[in-house]
């Protein structure tokens, strides 16, 4: 239900006339859905802000929040909603802070009948209904751009290489082993291993919370294509639950060499490029 | 129709594939690479792909058969250079080149070779000739 611009003109000269009305009793509604986390000036220079916009961008007689006038109305909403997705806020309180108005005309129509009809509340209440719609919508665009930058600095913390030795390099991988993890890891291990020239590569578990079928396969296929290079790939830091875990779903993980610690891998590593490293000590019963 | 050159380094024949594999080009190379084994007496051969971006079924088939020819004239072969997107591409098409031994690059290929060269005539020298299958009544 679209504005005419007699209404919208009549939106206006209300919001206008009775400015201060307004602004307090929607001040009040939002202070009182926020619960003292935003300060009461913040909050009054929002709302502020907010009513100035809007009485322009309907004294411009736009009709609708769709229309070309709408624009500078648009932006200061999404850049409300924006600010309050970064700052931790719910959709809900987000959105409330838009519908309130609607509680504020109210107030300020039930005070003076003159001010306006059922009928145009009914209309003003269908814009502020876009308002928050068009609120709500740019929260959650600010909070998925939001998820998917943290997403993609995780990817890229947590996938290091290192050399540990001439010739040997160790992946500790770290969290949970999903598909596109483990691409990331795969293709960055092979490169380190044509990069360096290393024939041995140690792949650390410790940090991976479970090995279930899948992880195990995304495993085994590094293993696999790391061979087909001409490098041997040993997997290490295999904690007691997780060897029960892999013997129950019966991963199978052929002549790969496996170790309980990246320590007992680089010896073995050591051992078969024929570095002398020093005797293993027999472990002391507790 | 493109030829692939075989090189000969010390004990080794280096096969430097550059040119995109066809059924001729891969024909040619087995029947000159048997040639030049034969002649040459050479115990290793290295085939280093690092030129290919693309190793599909018929040139994984192509390397194995290669392998096999040259382990019945007693000469080991060496699949070197193979790049990473490579790999995992024959790792996600289930490829996985049975009987054909890697390494990273030229040099260690030539290094895989010469100590397996070493363990062989060790294991020859060690076992003596009391080890001949013909020595027994």
């Amino acid at each position: 239900m679209a504005l005419s611009t007699d209404e919208s003109g009549r939106l206006a000269d209300l919001l206008t006339s009775r400015v201060e009305r307004v602004t307090q009793r929607w001040t009040e509604v939002v202070a009182g859905q926020l619960r003292g986390r935003l300060s009461q000036a913040e909050l009054l220079r929002q709302v502020q802000e907010l009513h100035r916009v809007l009485v322009d961008t309907l004294s411009k007689g736009a009709v609708d929040l769709t229309a070309e006038e709408a624009t500078e109305l648009r932006a200061v909403l999404v850049e409300l909603s924006r600010g309050q997705a970064r700052q931790g806020f719910s959709a809900t309180e987000t959105a409330t802070g838009v519908f309130a108005l609607k509680d504020a005309l109210l107030s300020v129509m039930e005070d003076d009948q003159s001010a306006g009809t059922l009928r145009d509340y009914v209309v003003f209440s269908a814009l502020v209904d876009q308002m928050g719609l068009f609120t709500f919508e740019s929260y959650v665009r600010t909070r998925e751009s939001l998820i998917a930058d943290q997403a993609e600095q995780l990817l890229e913390l947590s996938t290091p290489v290192v050399k540990l030795w001439e010739g040997v390099v160790a992946v500790p991988l770290v969290g949970t082993l999903d598909s596109a993890r483990a691409q990331v890891v795969m293709e960055r291990l092979l490169q380190t291993l044509v990069d360096t020239g290393s024939p041995y590569a140690i792949i650390d578990i410790t940090g991976v919370p479970a090995v279930d079928t899948q992880v195990a396969q995304h495993i085994l296929k590094t293993v696999v294509a790391a061979r087909l290079m001409g490098a041997d790939c040993i997997i290490s830091g295999i904690r007691p639950q997780i060897a029960q875990t892999i013997v129950a779903l019966g991963i199978e993980f052929g002549d790969i060499a496996t170790k309980a610690s990246l320590a007992d891998a680089l010896r073995h590593v050591l051992r078969l490029t024929g570095v002398e490293a020093g005797r293993r000590q027999p472990r002391r019963e507790a | 129709m493109e030829r692939v050159p075989i090189l000969k380094i010390g004990d080794i024949l280096l096969v430097s594939i550059q040119v995109d594999m066809s059924d001729q080009t891969a024909v040619a190379l087995q029947e000159d690479l048997a040639e030049r084994i034969v002649a040459t007496g050479c115990h290793g051969v290295i085939i280093d792909i690092t030129a290919l971006d693309i190793v599909d079924s018929f040139v994984g088939r192509m390397l194995s058969s290669i392998a096999s020819i040259s382990r019945v004239l007693d000469a080991e072969t060496v699949v070197v250079g193979m790049r990473p997107a490579v790999a995992i591409t024959l790792v996600e098409l289930g490829l996985s080149l049975n009987g054909i031994r890697t390494a990273l690059n030229v040099e260690r290929g030539m290094e895989l070779i010469a100590a397996n060269r070493y363990h062989d005539d060790l294991d020859e020298f060690l076992d003596g000739p009391d080890a001949e299958p013909t020595a027994s009544p």
